[in-house]
């Protein structure tokens, strides 16, 4: 499979919040505003990348070769945990600016089930390195995509009147079948 | 939480402290394996054993961790039987196992069980948290297998493979696809908030 397809894949066809459901916890939590929702998705992005390449790196040169596939979840975890500790670490050092505008979605990442099903599916798939990096680039890039999109319904559906047993959770969830609805046009783009 | 009753402690998974419809938590495995009854059990029950071992060995084991790295002694454990219960499930339950797929190992993130082990086990005694993880589970079993019936009914016009509706039932697509997860869980959400409201109206606020 060419490299554009698996980004055109993991971005729009099979959007990672849309069709897979991973990272709902922020597409509902931290979508409230555009722009903390953009920080959200660079921090994921970056944080998914680094994942899918390093997590690659493990269970190739690692796991796959010491015969211990069992032992792929704990390591994910693992990974994962200490990959979101180092980034916010670096970001901290590098550049404090970026570190505010971040501030707490940093830790949150851990417990992003979207970082974690990165890792999972290109091991599934088989990935070779350069394709694992697209791969959780893209799929970064769609989470993006989508909690941006998500934010700029929701910064419009606080001026609307919205019957009170569907405010909150119930409301975005409604918003977030219709935006599905719509992401469900890009689905005979490719065969995947 | 000293003076509920150990009922309450098991029953407010299903009520007033329900994780997926007054909680909003574990949103991932709840919208994904919901298609159909079967797959919502499966995932319920793997997550409730997932849940009750956790929290067992979190009340063996609290005192004796570091509080700076709870959080990762604590993830380890979760994974741990998360792997056993999908080693259990490819084992036993192939079917099941495959529609479940990578919705497995998410088990690990959901953040129900983190959330149990943090708010609940570390503060409470051995057998209260016990009782709490097995309500909680149950609770989100239950919950998983609403969303699974509603949407096969709908979906398929069947129920645990069993043709229900009649044949001039045409089956709404649209219930088994994303689009139609998103939208169940956010109508039953409002029930539940319209039925609560008749006691006091509490506000569900997204995670």
């Amino acid at each position: 499979m060419s490299l554009l397809l698996i980004a055109i894949a993991a971005v729009v066809v099979n959007n990672f919040v849309l069709t897979y459901f991973v990272g709902i916890c922020p597409f509902i939590g931290v979508s409230k505003k555009i722009d903390a929702a953009l920080s959200m998705g660079i921090a994921v992005t970056f944080v998914m990348t680094l994942t899918s390449i390093v997590t690659w790196v493990i269970t190739d040169v690692i796991l796959n070769k010491l015969n211990m596939p069992y032992l792929e979840y704990v390591a994910y975890i693992v990974v994962i945990a200490s990959l979101v500790q180092l980034v916010e670490m670096f970001i901290k050092k590098t550049s404090p600016s970026l570190y505010k505008a971040l501030g707490i979605y940093l830790p949150l990442i851990t417990t992003n089930c979207a970082v974690l099903f990165v890792a999972l599916l290109q091991a599934m798939r088989n990935y070779n390195l350069v394709q694992a990096t697209v791969f959780g680039f893209s799929a970064g890039v769609g989470f993006t995509l989508a909690i941006v999109i998500m934010a700029g319904i929701r910064e419009q559906l606080e001026m609307a009147d919205v019957p009170r047993p569907f405010r909150g959770a119930a409301i975005t969830l409604v918003t977030a079948s219709i935006l599905a609805l719509a992401f469900m046009g890009f689905s005979g783009l490719i065969a995947a | 939480m000293a003076g509920t009753s150990i009922v309450s402690e098991f029953t407010k998974g299903f009520g007033r402290e329900n994780p997926t419809f007054v909680q909003v938590l574990g949103m991932c495995p709840t919208l994904a394996v919901t298609t159909s009854v079967a797959n919502g059990l499966g995932m319920g029950l793997a997550t409730l054993f997932v849940l009750f071992f956790s929290v067992l060995i979190t009340v063996i084991i609290k005192k004796i961790v570091p509080d700076g790295v709870r959080m990762a002694v604590y993830t380890v454990v979760i994974a741990t039987f998360v792997t056993i219960a999908d080693m259990f499930l490819r084992a036993y339950v192939p079917p099941i196992s495959k529609a479940l797929g990578p919705y497995v190992p998410l088990i690990v993130v959901n953040c129900i069980i983190l959330g149990r082990i943090e708010a609940f086990a570390t503060r409470n005694t051995a057998g209260r948290s016990l009782v709490d993880a097995l309500g909680m589970g149950a609770g989100f079993t239950a919950s998983l297998i609403i969303l699974g019936a509603i949407r096969e009914i709908l979906g398929s016009g069947k129920l645990l493979g069993f043709q229900l509706l009649g044949s001039g039932f045409h089956p709404l697509l649209v219930m088994v696809l994303p689009a139609g997860a998103f939208l169940t869980l956010g109508l039953l959400m409002a029930i539940f908030n319209a039925v609560k409201d008749r006691d006091s109206f509490v506000v569900v606020e997204g995670r």
